[in-house]
């Protein structure tokens, strides 16, 4: 099938494909798949900035799915994703600048690849010896607390950094009932700028940042987390889409391609999540932050662009 | 609770049995249709492009969740 707007021809099952797997991953784990979606695309010969444009739009489809599917199991906390909706296309805007100061000093290829690497590596980590101490934990847990695990309760062991975050009582404090929880605004907003920062600089909606912070930083319970994402992707895509099309970088057939597959997988994804309690989620998502790691290192050995 | 997830299986089965001919339809239809204007619209207009993009792609969302939950509800009626 021939995409005018790139110039590509591309095999149009094989975007519905794309779509599928990265729908599944979105919709357990709350992340737009851009480590996955790009390569994918520039694997078929689209241009690298017609990939990135194009993947916002189409994860802009599959996160009003996911988000809506999410809303439905009371998964999402609406008051919580405005608020980090501003943040994050003030910090989306941060990145992008640091982008250009970097493309003016002519590094940013080194610098951004390396900050990537550094980031992907650190949060696989992390959230390993968090999921992987909390289960171990919890190992010990009655029948009745085991058949609650796919409850909304959570239980994580950064939960006393995780408390005394939430202990800082800088006015305006917010309640948030749906979560849970009372926490600054400045906090919130710090949370959502540093994903957004990350967004704009990396590329992509920065999921793989932004659900582990809302966990760790704010005490969100993990399946609201990824709901809420899903939720404030949805606002921050549709800006990043915006300014990617008016600088000519979207090819809306290829999105809405594969969009379709996204759709089936965003709903295998998000009725899973309800099978899993909130650690196991996260170790599931220990691998993907690696995977993007092994792109970059692969582009950085080798020179090629996948 | 065997036969349940079965029965699940089956109907998500025949779900994308259905969903793959629609979605065949879809490309064949709307997006030969649509190629053309949207390509003159990105060459030319590029801020209403943009608004026409997020509008499609989130539009497309909506209905297409709409007919996925449809298909699903009416096949596990029709199987109980």
């Amino acid at each position: 099938m021939f995409f005018p707007i790139s110039n590509s021809h591309i095999n149009p099952l094989y975007l519905v494909v794309v779509g599928f797997v990265i729908g599944i991953l979105g919709g357990f784990f709350g992340v737009g798949g851009s480590f996955i979606a790009g390569p994918a695309l520039r694997l078929m010969g689209v241009d690298w900035n017609y990939a990135v444009g194009t993947d916002l739009a189409h994860i802009v489809g599959k996160s009003i799915v996911a988000a809506r599917k999410h809303r439905s199991l009371g998964n999402v906390d609406l008051k919580l994703g405005m608020i980090m909706a501003l943040g994050t296309i003030g910090g989306a805007e941060g990145g992008a600048q640091l982008i250009q100061a970097l493309k003016r000093a002519g590094n940013v290829n080194t610098v951004v690849s390396w900050v990537a690497i550094v980031v992907y590596v650190g949060i696989s980590i992390f959230m390993l010896w968090e999921s992987h101490t909390t289960l171990k934990l919890h190992k010990g847990r009655t029948a009745s607390d085991a058949k609650s695990a796919a409850s909304k309760a959570d239980h994580s062991a950064f939960g006393p950094v995780t408390k005394k975050i939430q202990g800082m009582k800088i006015w305006p404090i917010i309640s948030l009932p749906t979560s849970g929880i009372q926490i600054s605004l400045w906090t919130i907003l710090a949370v959502a700028l540093v994903g957004g920062f990350f967004s704009g600089f990396l590329g992509g909606g920065a999921g793989y940042i932004r659900m582990p912070s809302m966990v760790y930083v704010l005490g969100v319970p993990t399946h609201l987390a990824v709901g809420t994402d899903l939720f404030e992707i949805v606002i921050s895509a549709s800006y990043g889409t915006f300014t990617h099309a008016i600088k000519g970088n979207v090819d809306i057939l290829i999105a809405l391609v594969m969009h379709t597959g996204a759709v089936i997988g965003a709903q295998i994804g998000v009725v899973a999540t309800q099978y899993f309690a909130g650690p196991k989620i996260r170790l599931a998502f220990v691998p993907l932050p690696l995977i993007g790691a092994a792109i970059v290192i692969y582009t950085l050995l080798t020179g090629h662009k996948l | 609770m065997k036969q349940d997830a079965a029965k699940s299986l089956r109907v998500f089965a025949a779900e994308l049995a259905i969903y793959a001919v629609l979605v065949t339809g879809y490309f064949f239809l709307v997006l030969h249709l649509l190629g053309g204007w949207l390509y003159r619209l990105e060459v030319q207009h590029r801020v209403v492009y943009a608004v026409v993009a997020i509008l499609l792609i989130a539009g497309q969302a909506v209905v297409l969740d709409a007919v996925t939950t449809g298909l699903f509800r009416l096949l596990r009626r029709r199987w109980r």
